[in-house]
C-alpha cells in the first residue's frame, strides 16, 4: 500500500516539499543543539522542561483522541464511523512518533535513551510512559494496517486483530493518564499536585483529537474528494463539545479550589498565568496574553459549535470552531500547563521562560515531521477507500 | 595517599582536641573504607562493616546561631564546595550550577515565613543543600536509577555515566537542589581539583555529601571549611552517641518542608 | 535475471565501496601502536598486563560501580603503594600521559570513550592548577 504515497498531485508534492523545508530547518537547529547542548534552549535551572516536553504532552492527548473514534466503531457497533476511524489510528501513529521525537529532542544525553530499557525502574512514572507509548504505537500501526489491507480485499479483517483494536482502548487511556501522573505526583509543585490533572488531560485530549479529526475530514473533502459522511461529522463534533466543557469545568475547579481554599501554594500558579504574578516589585506576566487569548477561543468556539448552523451546516464556521477550540487547548496544555508549574520555583524565585528561536526550529521540524507521517498515511486510506469505491 | 593520610590524621586530631567531630569522624571510620586503611588493609577485599538494624544515616546540622556570628563562614563553605567538586561558575542564574549555596530565610522555608519575623532570621542569609531525603522523590521519578539512595549510609547519589538528562528529578526535588549542565561545564572551571572528575554537559548533578572525602575519612568539604566554629556538624543521625543526635536532642531543629513526607537529613537551628 | 547489466556492476560498486578503507590501505592494518608504559619506572598494574589489554574497560566499569552505586572505596595495594579505584585516582597516577598511554590505542582502534568529557588527564588538571 505504501505506493500509493508516491502517486499525487501537484499541491500535493509542494505540500511535502514545504513540510521537508521545516524538517530539514529542524535537523539543522537539532545538529546545533547536539553539539552544544541544551543551553541553546530557553530552558533553565528553574524552568527545566520546555517547548519540548510541553509539545509532548500535548500531542499524547491528540494520540488517545483517536481512541473516541475506535472506541463508538468497535464497541459500541457505530457504523458512520466506518470510512474514518482508520484516520483516528493513523492520526494517532503520526502523534506518539511526534512525542518520541520530542524526548530524544529534551534529553541531555540523546545516546543514552536505551538506559531506559537497560535499567528499568518500576519506581519511575517515565518508565510506564515509555511502555504504553510504545505498546500504543505498536497497536496503531498493527490494527491500522491490517484492517485497512482487509478493506482493501474487500474482506472482513481477521478475527484476531479484534483482540488487538480492543486492547488499544485502555491504552490510549493510559498514555494520557500516565503522562498526567508524570506531573501529579511531584510533591512541592502545587499547580501540578492535583488528582484532577488525569481527567482533565483525557477531556481535553478527546476534544483535541477529534478537532483534529474534522478539520482533516474537511481538508480531504476538498483536496482529495473524500467525504467522511455528514452522520459522523455530526457524531464528531457533539463528542468535541463534551469533551471540551469537561475541560473547561475541570480547569474551573482548579481555579475554585486555588482561590477559595486562599492557599497561595495553589494560587501562585493560576495567577501567574491568569494575572501575572508580583514578586519583590516585579510581575511576571509572560502567558497572560496566551491564557487569556485561549480562553476566548475556548469559549468562542464552544459558543459557535452551540449553534446549530455553524456547526451542521457552514463547514467553513465548523472549521474555524474546530481551529479555535485545537489552539485553546494547545495553548492550555502546550504551553500553560508545563511552563506554569515551575513557576515560582520551589525556593519561590521566579524564572520566566522564553523559547529560543533554535528551539522554536526543533519544534516546528518535528511538527512538520507528523504532518508529513499524517499526510502520507491519510493518502494511503483516502487512495484504499478510492480505489475500493471504482 | 600519605598526603591524604596526614590529612586526615591531622583533622581528626584538631577534632579530638576541639571536642567536637570526633565520634562522628570514629563512627564514620568504622564504617566506611577507611577501615581498610586501618586495619583490613592485609585483606584488602575486605567487607563494609554491617551498617546494622537501623543502618547509617548522614545528616547535618547547620547552626544558624554560628552563621549569624561569623557571616564569612557562609561563603567560606560554599567555595570549599566549589573547589572540591570543580564547580563551574556560571554567572547566570538560567544556567548556574550550585550545590550548596545562600539564600534568604524566606526562599529556604517558603512556608514557614511569617508575617513579622525576627530580625537576625530575616536579614541572615541560609545554607541550603540537598537534604539528602530518606524518601527522596526525585530518586522514584529516575527513570534509569542514575540517582539513588546509598544502602550504606542513606545519601542520596549521583551516576553522572548514566543519567540520561531527561531533568525529571529537578522537576521531582522540591528543594530546587538540583543543577543540569546545560552545556559544557569545564569552560567555566576557574581551577580544577585534579583527585576530583568535572561533569559533562547533558547530566544533572548536586550535592553528593562528599562521598568521596567521607572515604578518606574526611568531613565534607563545607563541614571542613567551619571546623572549629560548630556551625555544621556532619555525623550518623541513627547513632545516638554521634554528635549530631546529641545536638539535636538539646536543641530545636527544624527541616525544609518536611509536611512533603521527604524526611529531609539536613537540620536548622535558628 | 532481469536487469543484470545494472544489478551486477552495481553489486560491484557497493562491495568495493564499503570494503574501501580496507584496500585503501593496502591490506594492512598499520603499524600497532606501542602505549608509554608508566614514567615512574611502575612494573606491576593492578591487574595482569594482558587482562588489562583485554578488558580494562570492563575493570573500569566495575569499579565505577563499586565507587558510585555500591559506596565500596575500598583501596587497591599493589607492590606496597595504595590506590583508590578510580581512572583520576590509580590508572593516573602511573600513566600519567594520557596521550601517550590511552589515545595512542584509542586512536588506532578509531574508539572515543567519553571518560575524558568528565574526568581529568593529569595535563588538563595542570592546565587549571589549584593554587591552595
Amino acid at each position: 500500500m505504501i505506493e500509493k504515497t508516491l502517486k499525487g498531485k501537484p499541491a500535493y508534492w509542494i505540500w511535502l516539499a514545504v513540510l521537508g523545508m521545516f524538517i530539514a530547518v529542524g535537523v539543522a537547529c537539532y545538529a546545533r543543539q547536539y553539539l552544544f547542548g541544551l543551553g541553546l534552549t530557553g530552558m533553565s535551572r528553574d524552568v527545566s522542561w520546555g517547548l519540548y516536553i510541553s509539545q509532548f504532552t500535548f500531542l499524547v492527548g491528540v494520540a488517545a483522541g483517536g481512541v473516541m473514534l475506535v472506541l463508538p466503531y468497535y464497541v459500541h457497533d457505530y457504523k458512520a464511523f466506518g470510512k474514518i476511524t482508520i484516520l483516528g489510528e493513523f492520526l494517532a501513529i503520526a502523534a506518539i512518533i511526534m512525542c518520541l521525537l520530542f524526548i530524544m529532542a529534551d534529553l541531555g544525553q540523546p545516546l543514552r535513551a536505551l538506559n531506559v530499557l537497560l535499567y528499568p525502574t518500576p519506581s519511575s512514572m517515565l518508565f510506564y510512559d515509555m511502555l504504553v507509548l510504545n505498546g500504543y504505537l505498536f497497536l496503531n500501526i498493527l490494527c491500522g494496517w491490517v484492517i485497512l489491507t482487509a478493506e482493501r480485499k474487500q474482506v472482513h479483517p481477521p478475527k484476531w486483530i479484534y483482540f488487538f483494536v480492543y486492547l488499544s482502548i485502555p491504552f490510549a487511556i493510559s498514555i494520557h493518564t500516565v503522562t498526567a501522573m508524570l506531573y501529579c505526583g511531584l510533591p512541592g509543585r502545587h499547580f501540578w499536585l492535583s488528582a484532577i490533572i488525569a481527567p482533565r488531560f483525557l477531556a481535553s485530549a478527546f476534544a483535541a483529537g477529534p478537532a483534529l479529526i474534522v478539520l482533516a475530514c474537511l481538508i480531504l473533502k476538498r483536496v482529495a474528494n473524500f467525504d467522511a459522511g455528514k452522520k459522523a461529522m455530526n457524531k464528531l463534533v457533539t463528542i468535541i463539545i463534551y469533551a471540551a466543557l469537561l475541560n473547561t469545568f475541570f480547569v474551573l475547579l482548579e481555579v475554585f479550589v486555588g482561590y477559595y481554599s486562599n492557599i497561595p501554594g495553589h494560587k501562585h500558579s493560576i495567577e501567574y498565568l491568569f494575572f501575572g504574578l508580583e514578586h519583590h516589585g516585579t510581575i511576571y506576566n509572560n502567558l497572560v496574553p496566551f491564557m487569556w487569548t485561549a480562553v476566548v477561543l475556548n469559549f468562542g468556539a464552544l459558543g459557535l459549535f452551540a449553534w446549530p448552523y455553524a456547526r451542521k451546516n457552514n463547514e467553513f464556521l465548523l472549521g474555524l470552531s474546530c481551529v479555535m477550540i485545537f489552539f485553546a487547548l494547545w495553548i492550555d496544555k502546550g504551553l500553560g500547563f508545563v511552563f506554569a508549574g515551575f513557576i515560582p520555583n520551589p525556593l519561590h524565585e521566579i524564572t520566566e521562560y522564553i523559547p529560543t528561536a533554535n528551539e522554536i526550529g526543533i519544534t516546528l521540524g518535528i511538527w512538520a515531521v507528523g504532518f508529513l507521517v499524517v499526510t502520507l498515511l491519510f493518502k494511503i486510506a483516502v487512495s484504499v477507500e478510492h480505489e475500493i469505491e471504482k | 595517599m600519605d598526603n591524604q593520610r596526614r590529612k586526615f590524621l591531622k583533622l581528626a586530631g584538631a577534632a579530638a582536641l576541639a571536642g567536637i567531630g570526633a565520634p562522628t569522624l570514629v563512627r564514620l571510620s568504622s564504617s566506611s573504607a577507611l577501615a581498610a586503611e586501618h586495619g583490613a588493609s592485609a585483606e584488602p577485599h575486605g567487607k563494609t562493616i554491617d551498617p546494622g538494624p537501623q543502618g547509617i544515616r548522614l545528616g547535618m546540622i547547620i547552626d544558624m546561631r554560628k552563621f549569624t556570628e561569623q557571616p564569612m563562614l557562609l561563603d567560606r563553605a560554599v567555595t570549599a564546595c566549589n573547589e572540591a567538586h570543580n564547580i563551574p561558575l556560571i554567572d547566570s542564574a538560567k544556567s548556574e550550577i550550585k550545590w550548596i549555596w545562600k539564600t534568604p530565610f524566606e526562599n529556604a522555608f517558603p512556608e514557614q515565613s511569617s508575617y513579622h519575623m525576627a530580625k537576625n532570621v530575616k536579614d541572615s542569609e541560609f545554607l541550603v543543600l540537598c537534604n539528602h531525603c530518606d524518601e527522596p522523590p526525585c530518586v522514584r521519578a529516575c527513570p534509569t536509577q542514575a540517582t539513588f539512595k546509598l544502602k550504606t549510609n542513606g545519601i542520596v547519589a549521583m551516576d553522572y555515566h548514566r543519567c540520561i538528562g531527561c531533568r525529571f528529578c529537578m522537576a521531582a526535588c522540591p528543594y530546587g537542589a538540583r543543577s543540569f549542565n546545560w552545556e559544557d561545564p569545564r569552560p567555566y572551571i576557574k581551577k580544577y581539583n585534579k583527585d576530583f572528575a568535572t561533569r559533562m554537559r547533558g547530566v544533572v548533578e548536586k550535592c553528593t555529601f562528599c562521598a568521596e572525602r567521607l572515604a578518606l575519612g574526611l568531613e565534607p568539604a563545607c563541614v571542613e571549611a567551619c571546623q572549629g566554629t560548630g556551625a555544621m556538624v556532619f555525623g550518623d543521625l541513627n547513632d545516638g552517641q554521634s554528635e549530631i543526635r546529641q545536638l539535636l536532642d538539646q536543641e530545636f531543629a527544624i527541616q525544609r518542608n518536611p509536611s512533603l513526607g521527604t524526611k529531609p537529613s539536613v537540620f536548622y537551628i535558628v | 535475471m532481469y536487469n543484470k547489466g545494472t544489478i551486477i556492476p552495481g553489486l560491484i560498486i557497493f562491495v568495493l565501496f564499503v570494503t574501501f578503507p580496507i584496500w585503501f590501505n593496502g591490506l594492512k592494518a598499520g603499524t600497532p601502536p606501542k602505549p608509554e608504559l608508566p614514567p615512574g619506572g611502575e612494573k606491576k598494574c593492578v591487574e595482569s598486563v594482558e587482562y588489562m589489554r583485554v578488558n580494562h574497560m570492563q575493570l573500569l566499569n566495575k569499579w565505577r560501580d563499586n565507587v558510585l552505586r555500591d559506596d565500596n572505596r575500598e583501596i587497591i595495594t599493589v607492590d606496597g603503594k595504595n590506590y583508590r579505584k578510580g581512572l583520576q585516582m590509580a590508572c593516573m597516577q602511573c600513566h600519567s600521559n594520557k596521550e601517550k598511554f590511552c589515545d595512542n590505542c584509542h586512536t588506532y582502534a578509531a574508539v572515543t570513550p567519553y571518560c575524558w568529557d568528565c574526568h581529568l588527564s593529569p595535563k588538563e588538571a595542570a592546565s587549571k592548577e589549584e593554587t591552595q
